[in-house]
């Protein structure tokens, strides 16, 4: 029975682990298909992480927080959309840009909460339900955030592959000089699935801010922004295969603070390179291997579009 | 009047050595509000940013101390953006230089002889090419994406130098801290100002850049990595390997991080210590930026960069800004220089309603 509930207690904390991922690569999916690649998620993730956090703070209600974290998430798109979109600037560059100043900026508003506490998101309790065993705490026992990323995985799979404007927005990545010819508006489109990336990562953020650990820390996302955009190209843009790779990752980062609570004798050090170098990993074998998955991304992703006058 | 807006025929040449200029003067008024807003004394917040770190001997030597690394890194950058290979990682390639070159001065402790200290800048050089062959071999080979892996491996340097200061390599005489043993004076660069911390490395950093330059106007290995970057169809046709120049590019930036690295570990530093640069790394792609890629503007890039570092200390003393100014400045001259560059490629004209006519017989024939 107890090692039972000890395993259902790490897959806990492993859907924890993996959310604030599944968001921002969410986001940064959606950009993607557009045809625009945002290097900024990092950035983006900690805007929000911030804003949540000090909102929280400031009027004691997590939901104005969370708010104000989708909201400086979509600002930070809104102003690389600007950048990239409307003054063609180069992505790549504007990306890494969003990343400087986002940590800069987060650092800048955040030196006046470190070390505050705050009441987290709270648990969603059901009558009964939740007290389930087994069941219970695995399904039926997550803040709101938690069920929010799993609903837009679906929301955006459905979003993508069954909608009329889904269909725009894949057509508008895959060839952007065909569907400004049939009429479709690029930009605005372009625009849009941005701003959504923003509204993802900053919804991210918080949840790093406000439930996974709740606390400001300075640069709190520590690259989960950079393993976003690899977990991208993983699921081959596509929402289902992202939630099976962001839990991947969840894992990951879940087992190797286990083997550093267990002493195996290892430094630290090296189990915290463990998410990082299975991000090279996976990267080199999506790459190498058979499956070609890279052949899937988008054909117009971080190719600059002017529609003629 | 309605603004119109319409492509240049060719890139406007004065505007793009003119909007570095612009992005800096446009950082410098919004630094202006942003220190107002957060209820500093503006015109004292920007002079002791800006201006007052220039104004002392001192404040100079600094200013060439922390541009040196800039510099070095920008120029190897700079290289590689020009082919349109995208190394981030060179704060992961800076530890490793600083591991492998710090390696060799604690392993010759208390050695006298003047070839320590080339031997560490080899040993420097070499560790940061071989932590960029990572990227570079994952890139040649299996086309894997170098933006995520440099950055990748820069956190796993990060850790790895931790490892090292915390465990082996701690010093047994120094309490505890997570610090190796200071480096003899063997193994220490020469200082070329006396009474300041300013060494040897920012003379090598300033040949560093005129030789980048040579480079890449004078050798057909500089053309080749110009049309590489810029027409990828053409190089190809023209038979210049694409995987020559990314091994090209990510050895050069690699190495040159990692000779920043055993510079400040060697200079003002003087040991290993688990966090030995203020992100060098990332602003020196601000720097190659703002150079315009071109390793002679690096240097006042350079500069304006290690500014923005001195300068957030200063008013960090003097009027009580936070510490983390530096960084918003830094992302905030990015954003404006990237945002000037459109003025490059494209022209605003002013012109009365209901002429369309006039203008269309302008626009260039795309």
């Amino acid at each position: 029975m107890s090692s039972e509930f000890a395993f259902v207690l790490t897959l806990v904390t492993v859907i924890s682990a993996a959310t604030p991922l599944l968001l921002a690569a969410l986001g940064e999916l959606v950009t993607e298909r557009s045809g625009v690649l945002n290097l900024g998620v990092e950035g983006m993730m900690l805007a929000g992480a911030v804003s949540g956090f000090a909102v929280t703070v400031s009027t004691g209600s997590v939901a104005l927080g969370v708010l104000a974290a989708a909201l400086a998430g979509m600002l930070m798109a809104f102003v690389f959309g600007v950048l990239t979109l409307s003054l063609m600037a180069n992505q790549v560059a504007t990306g890494l840009a969003l990343t400087i100043f986002g940590i800069g900026l987060s650092s800048l508003i955040g030196a006046g909460f470190v070390g505050i506490p705050v009441t987290p998101l709270p648990k969603l309790h059901i009558p009964v339900i939740s007290s389930l065993p087994v069941v219970g705490p695995l399904l039926f026992s997550h803040d709101a955030l938690i069920y929010l990323s799993i609903a837009l995985t679906v929301g955006v799979a459905w979003f993508l592959k069954r909608t009329r404007w889904g269909m725009v927005l894949r057509a508008v990545g895959e060839s952007d000089e065909s569907a400004h010819s049939i009429g479709y508006n690029v930009i605005a489109v372009r625009y849009l699935a941005v701003v959504f990336g923003g509204f993802a990562s900053g919804l991210a953020g918080a949840f790093l801010s406000l439930s996974y650990t709740p606390m400001w820390i300075e640069h709190m996302t520590a690259g989960r922004g950079w393993i976003a955009l690899a977990l991208v190209v993983f699921s081959s843009w596509r929402p289902l295969r992202l939630l099976f790779g962001a839990y991947l990752f969840g894992g990951v980062t879940i087992l190797q603070l286990y083997a550093q609570g267990a002493g195996i004798g290892v430094p630290a050090q090296i189990m915290s390179m463990l998410p990082y170098v299975a991000t090279i990993i996976v990267l080199t074998v999506i790459a190498a291997g058979p499956w070609r998955a890279r052949l899937d991304a988008p054909a117009c992703l971080g190719k600059p579009f002017r529609p003629a006058t | 009047m309605l603004p119109r807006i319409e492509r240049r025929r060719e890139l406007d040449h004065r505007m793009f050595y003119l909007s570095p200029v612009l992005a800096v003067a446009l950082t410098i008024v919004t630094g202006f509000l942003l220190f107002l807003a957060m209820g500093y004394d503006p015109l004292q917040g920007v002079f002791h940013f800006f201006v007052s770190p220039l104004l002392s001997g001192y404040g100079l030597a600094e200013l060439g101390l922390k541009a040196g690394p800039l510099i070095l890194i920008g120029v190897g950058l700079a290289l590689g953006f020009r082919a349109n290979v995208w190394n981030i990682g060179a704060e992961g390639q800076l530890t490793m230089g600083a591991v492998a070159g710090g390696g060799i001065a604690l392993a010759l402790w208390g050695v006298d002889g003047f070839w320590v200290l080339p031997l560490m800048c080899l040993a420097g050089i070499l560790g940061g090419m071989a932590y960029a062959a990572i990227p570079a071999f994952l890139k040649a080979r299996f086309d894997v994406n170098e933006i995520l892996t440099s950055l990748m491996l820069t956190y796993v340097a990060t850790l790895f130098l931790s490892m090292l200061v915390y465990g082996p390599w701690r010093d047994p005489m120094g309490f505890n801290f997570p610090q190796s043993r200071m480096f003899t004076e063997s193994a220490i660069l020469p200082v070329v100002l006396a009474g300041t911390r300013l060494h040897l490395g920012v003379i090598v950093a300033l040949l560093v850049a005129v030789t980048g330059w040579v480079l890449m106007t004078r050798t057909i290995i500089g053309f080749q990595i110009r049309v590489v970057g810029q027409a990828p169809a053409a190089a190809a046709f023209a038979g210049f390997s694409r995987t020559r120049m990314i091994w090209l590019t990510l050895m050069t930036s690699g190495g040159l991080a990692g000779l920043a690295g055993l510079f400040e570990v060697a200079g003002p530093i003087g040991q290993l210590i688990p966090v030995i640069t203020p992100g060098y790394g990332f602003t020196a792609i601000i720097v190659a930026f703002l150079g315009r890629l071109n390793p002679l503007g690096i240097i006042p890039a350079g500069l304006i960069m290690a500014l923005s570092y001195i300068g957030g200390e200063n008013a960090q003393v003097e009027v009580g800004t936070p510490q983390a100014m530096t960084g918003v400045f830094q992302g905030m001259l990015l954003f404006f220089l990237l945002a000037s560059d459109f003025l490059v490629r494209y022209r605003i004209r002013l012109q009365a309603p209901g002429t369309p006519a006039a203008a269309r017989a302008e626009a260039p024939a795309e």
